[in-house]
């Protein structure tokens, strides 16, 4: 409850937000499977942000599909030496290590031969290849392992078992996909741009088809607040679960629509004042005032790129799935 | 009603799309949009050749004397390949004024040197409180001696950047609001006082903005009446939407084809992910979309020359099916690509882009459904 009061109030402010890879990602794998070793070299790493984290699960042939990855580690003497590839990594450029999952054992059925592995980025035969998404940005990476050798004190949990760790990763970011801080600050950011644009003398936010719209989406979220509030009282009295749970699919599902449908009501609000692509005169490093207002930079970079959130983490498609088969019987 | 093309008609269609399959792969369209104007003037003399450039002028001015259903096989063509000439604002927009509102001097003067690809000609309308009023102008003209002065500032001029004509709306006596008191004028992007800010746009196209300090033109340079320019204005914009709608069906139906072959191509759980049911629905649906939408843009060039509101109605129908279409194809074909539906290697994420681009453009879904519901009207 306090984490989560703790990243509401940054996202709503907004202000930057530690990066999730370590301390909601491998942090609590390393809490629930690591070694005592592990745990003293990362956890205060973590806690400190010293250390940047990116994830290497995606394969190119593995996506929805997780568990066909094809990026091998073979144990010899104290290293496994890893060769493959990972794709759509996020923050690559910038992280200092990368947790794996790798198939260690291609013989048996695929979930049971793959293996969770810590990699140094600084590793030699570690390449990084940036992919520039359709808003312009770089987050997300290629990353290419070429006789990668790892120590094997960087296994966590056991040879073969890392699909458990994988499991209770994506099972674990359940309150922070809903992303209700970042939805609300993003619906200030809609009224604040509705409040600057008019049209036949009238602005935007005085209309009441664009006030009936924001409505709708500000009772969406109130639900899903309530629903995110339930999940934390429910998992306080179970405690921390290491079981799936319908919640983290259905906090997922809503949390990405919701967020998705700000930033069209968005576009539809800026309509042709979102067309310029302009340069971050911050990013730039220069103070010249702008050729459009600034609340038009960003809006359908925005727009475009937060596609991703029906993808990313298991595609909306791979969570209603789940939900049909894993807690409805069907 | 007969919807088969005439044989010319075919010609035209298949001569063009020939043209584009040979020289504006995604990789050639890359190029283009990477040089300085971010677009290829090669491939535009090559429009020139082929008449797409004087296509809809009458043949006495020098033109084709294509109709609209000519221009929206161009427009459909010029979209499959997600081309980035200023097709659209020369032919259409600056075509539009020139066949609706210019004198028989003005037409011989300038159709001849647009179809020889030698004129480019932009719309500056938009301003920073207009929206999608096509009334509410406040850059002003001002009589001076048998000619005019300009004044006021001009946003997202569509390709305003290498345009060498810029047809401007300015009041020329009014209220900011007044439907009457809105003058057309065709001025030389050259001319003294004329500032010119060139951007790509977020689709990968180009525009500008454009501010008029003390512009001086002639008495020339007048399209139509200077008093009453709006019925010239909504007619071209009413062309405009026609053609954008064929523009969208193109990259509607290119992106289909694309989600489709990834569909059959993409593997994964051990299958070609086209065999789960959740994604062939979806596939239809886009399917669905593609063909009303291509139903309104045919619907589109029968009513461009009806009386004016049946035709001003008509053009909100189609954009308000062009735009839902094009949001539930850009959509689902990015959701169904996965990452690589947003990676900008990757084709799809820019016919994404575009079609999110065209919704914007002269009325997006919800101005053209406002619109239309101040029509409804109760029965009895």
């Amino acid at each position: 409850m306090q984490r989560y009061i703790f990243r509401e109030e940054l996202q709503q402010t907004p202000a930057p937000q530690p990066v999730g890879f370590g301390t909601n990602m491998v942090g609590p794998i390393l809490i629930a499977f690591g070694t005592e070793a592990q745990k003293r070299r990362f956890l205060p790493r973590i806690r400190n942000i010293d250390d940047w984290w990116c994830q290497g699960f995606s394969e190119p042939g593995a996506g929805s599909d997780l568990a066909s990855l094809k990026t091998r580690a073979v144990r010899e003497g104290e290293h496994y030496v890893v060769n493959g590839q990972k794709t759509w990594t996020t923050y690559a450029q910038h992280a200092d290590w990368i947790f794996c999952l790798v198939r260690t054992d291609p013989e048996a059925k695929q979930q049971e031969g793959i293996s969770f592995l810590l990699i140094d980025m600084r590793t030699p035969g570690i390449t990084v290849r940036p992919i520039i998404t359709i808003d312009g940005g770089h987050e997300v990476n290629e990353v290419f392992f070429d006789d990668v050798r790892v120590p094997v004190e960087n296994l966590v949990g056991e040879e073969n078992r890392g699909w458990d760790c994988a499991k209770l990763l994506l099972g674990h970011e359940r309150t922070g996909a809903a992303r209700v801080g970042v939805s609300k600050e993003r619906l200030r950011r809609l009224k604040y741009v509705a409040s600057q644009v008019e049209e036949g003398g009238r602005r935007l936010i005085d209309s009441p088809r664009i006030r009936e719209k924001i409505a709708g989406i500000e009772v969406e979220l109130k639900a899903l607040e309530m629903t995110v509030l339930r999940v934390l009282a429910a998992s306080k009295r179970a405690g921390e679960s290491r079981n799936a749970d319908p919640a983290s699919s259905i906090l997922k599902l809503r949390g990405s629509e919701i967020a998705q449908s700000i930033t069209e009501l968005m576009m539809e609000v800026a309509g042709p004042y979102a067309l310029p692509a302009l340069a971050d005169p911050e990013m730039d490093g220069t103070n010249e005032p702008g050729l459009m207002e600034d609340w038009a930079r960003t809006i359908a970079p925005v727009y475009f790129n937060w596609r991703k959130l029906s993808i990313f983490g298991g595609t909306n498609e791979i969570q209603r799935q789940i939900m049909s088969k894993a807690f409805m019987g069907l | 009603m007969n919807f088969d093309l005439s044989e010319e008609q075919r010609l035209l269609q298949e001569s063009l799309r020939r043209l584009l399959a040979d020289r504006y792969g995604f990789t050639q369209r890359n190029a283009a949009m990477a040089a300085p104007e971010g677009w290829s003037r090669k491939i535009w003399r090559s429009y020139a050749e082929l008449g797409l450039l004087g296509l809809p002028f009458e043949e006495a001015d020098g033109g084709f004397g294509g109709g609209p259903v000519e221009a929206m096989l161009v427009a459909e063509a010029l979209g499959e390949a997600l081309t980035l000439e200023p097709w659209f604002t020369t032919v259409v927009l600056g075509g539009g004024f020139l066949r609706h509102g210019a004198s028989e001097a003005q037409r011989r003067a300038l159709v001849p040197q647009i179809a020889a690809g030698e004129a480019l000609v932009a719309f500056a309308q938009m301003e920073t409180q207009s929206r999608y009023s096509l009334s509410d102008v406040a850059t002003e003209a001002r009589r001076d001696g048998d000619g005019w002065v300009l004044e006021g500032r001009k946003r997202v001029v569509l390709h305003g950047d290498t345009a060498d004509w810029v047809v401007v709306t300015a009041r020329t006596s009014g209220a900011r609001s007044d439907r009457a008191g809105i003058g057309v004028f065709l001025v030389p992007a050259s001319a003294p006082g004329l500032l010119r800010q060139g951007y790509a746009t977020v689709d990968g196209q180009r525009a500008a903005e454009v501010t008029l300090s003390g512009v001086r033109v002639g008495p020339d340079s007048v399209l139509g009446d200077p008093a009453e320019g709006l019925p010239l204005v909504e007619r071209v914009v009413d062309e405009a939407i026609a053609a954008l709608a064929a523009e969208a069906v193109g990259c509607m139906s290119a992106l289909h084809a694309l989600t489709l072959e990834y569909l059959k191509t993409r593997h994964q759980f051990g299958r070609a992910i086209g065999q789960f049911q959740v994604l062939q629905h979806r596939a239809s649906d886009m399917m669905v979309a593609l063909e009303q939408a291509r139903s309104m843009a045919m619907y589109a060039t029968m009513m461009l020359d009806e009386p004016t509101p049946e035709r001003r109605s008509a053009m909100s129908a189609v954009k308000v099916q062009i735009g839902r279409s094009a949001k539930l194809i850009g959509q689902h074909a990015v959701q169904m690509h996965g990452g690589i539906g947003i990676a900008t290697e990757y084709a799809a994420g820019h016919y994404f882009k575009r079609l999110a681009a065209i919704d914007t453009l002269f009325g997006n879904v919800d101005h053209h459904l406002e619109t239309l519901a101040a029509e409804v009207s109760a029965v009895a």
